[in-house]
């Protein structure tokens, strides 16, 4: 009887804790587990999240496809989509990338009406172009085909994206170091 | 000679029967192979065909697109996928509003100087035309 009182207060400690994947789902984490250094026990809504929009197998998948050195990038971006996604079930990034967007051709026009009258000021010289004042024409004039992703967005969702969410600011989500 | 339904593109990469209300069969066609090929490897087959049962009729289509969408851009760049591009923008936007408060700022210096120098000069006509100051005409006969 008290062997038994003793057994019931008393739980062998575990030699290691499992991921926030395996806790989720019910399974032994391994030494080799996949998602045990991206997914830690105690973010367990991380993962939750990615599971519940990807599927642990899926990232797997991916996972294992990407050099070791590049699955925490993968495994932030993977949850800032997937938190997208709940976040707007019907748009999800594409949404934030339809915003951003519009942002952009917006601020692009200001620049170039902002341009346009700082050429006003400018000193007039024999020729017509506004040397007075130094402008870098280059700085601010994106070209979406630089980034050919982009032009799909405009073409298959530019007109039916108005009911788009907020961008998710990129800090929510932790370390997000996609800095080109 | 017996009729054949085509099966949508879900139920021939699945390789089962397209049933006539198949969840997947009006956003991936059977013309459209790579589309579902696509979202499924990245999403899964059951967890598209959630999403798209979870999202009222008339939005559906606009589902499957950016599900599409967000997959093919993670099969091309599997380590960030459509977060690399949101992040891209973000970059281009913070890149264009600095030179626009430069731009701006250069304006402003610039109408503030005009102004000073308009208010030195002495009102013979009256008539302080901007463009005087700017080609550097006498107003003084």
């Amino acid at each position: 009887m008290r062997a038994k009182l003793a057994m019931k207060g008393h739980h062998e400690p575990r030699a290691s804790s499992s991921c926030a994947a395996c806790k989720l789902l019910k399974r032994k984490c391994t030494s080799s587990c996949i998602f045990a250094p991206y997914f830690r026990s105690d973010e367990p809504k991380k993962f939750a999240k990615v599971h519940k929009v990807f599927g642990a197998s899926n990232v797997s998948k991916i996972l294992v496809e990407v050099p070791e050195e590049q699955r925490e990038d993968t495994v932030n971006s993977l949850a800032y989509e997937a938190e997208a996604r709940l976040r707007d079930p019907v748009y999800g990034c594409i949404g934030a990338i339809a915003l951003l967007q519009r942002k952009m051709v917006e601020l692009q026009h200001d620049l170039a009406v902002a341009r346009a009258r700082l050429a006003w000021y400018a000193v007039p010289v024999a020729s017509s172009s506004a040397q007075g004042v130094v402008m870098d024409e280059n700085v601010g004039m994106v070209s979406f085909d630089d980034m050919p992703c982009c032009s799909m967005v405009n073409e298959s969702f530019g007109q039916s994206s108005s009911e788009l969410t907020q961008v998710p600011p990129m800090n929510d989500f932790g370390q997000f170091p996609y800095v080109f | 000679m017996s009729t054949i339904s085509s099966r949508c593109a879900a139920c021939k990469y699945l390789r089962r029967r397209c049933p006539p209300d198949c969840i997947f069969s009006p956003y991936f066609p059977s013309n459209d192979p790579q589309r579902f090929a696509c979202v499924h490897r990245i999403y899964g087959a059951s967890n598209v065909g959630k999403m798209i049962q979870q999202t009222p009729t008339q939005m559906r289509a606009q589902v499957a697109d950016s599900l599409y969408f967000e997959s093919r851009c993670r099969i091309q760049d599997p380590v960030y996928g459509c977060a690399g591009i949101i992040s891209w923008l973000h970059l281009q936007i913070h890149n264009v509003e600095s030179e626009l408060a430069k731009v701006k700022a250069q304006i402003a210096f610039l109408n503030s100087d005009a102004n000073r120098e308009l208010s030195f000069r002495p009102q013979i006509e009256g008539d302080s035309s901007f463009n005087n100051l700017r080609t550097g005409e006498s107003s003084v006969g």
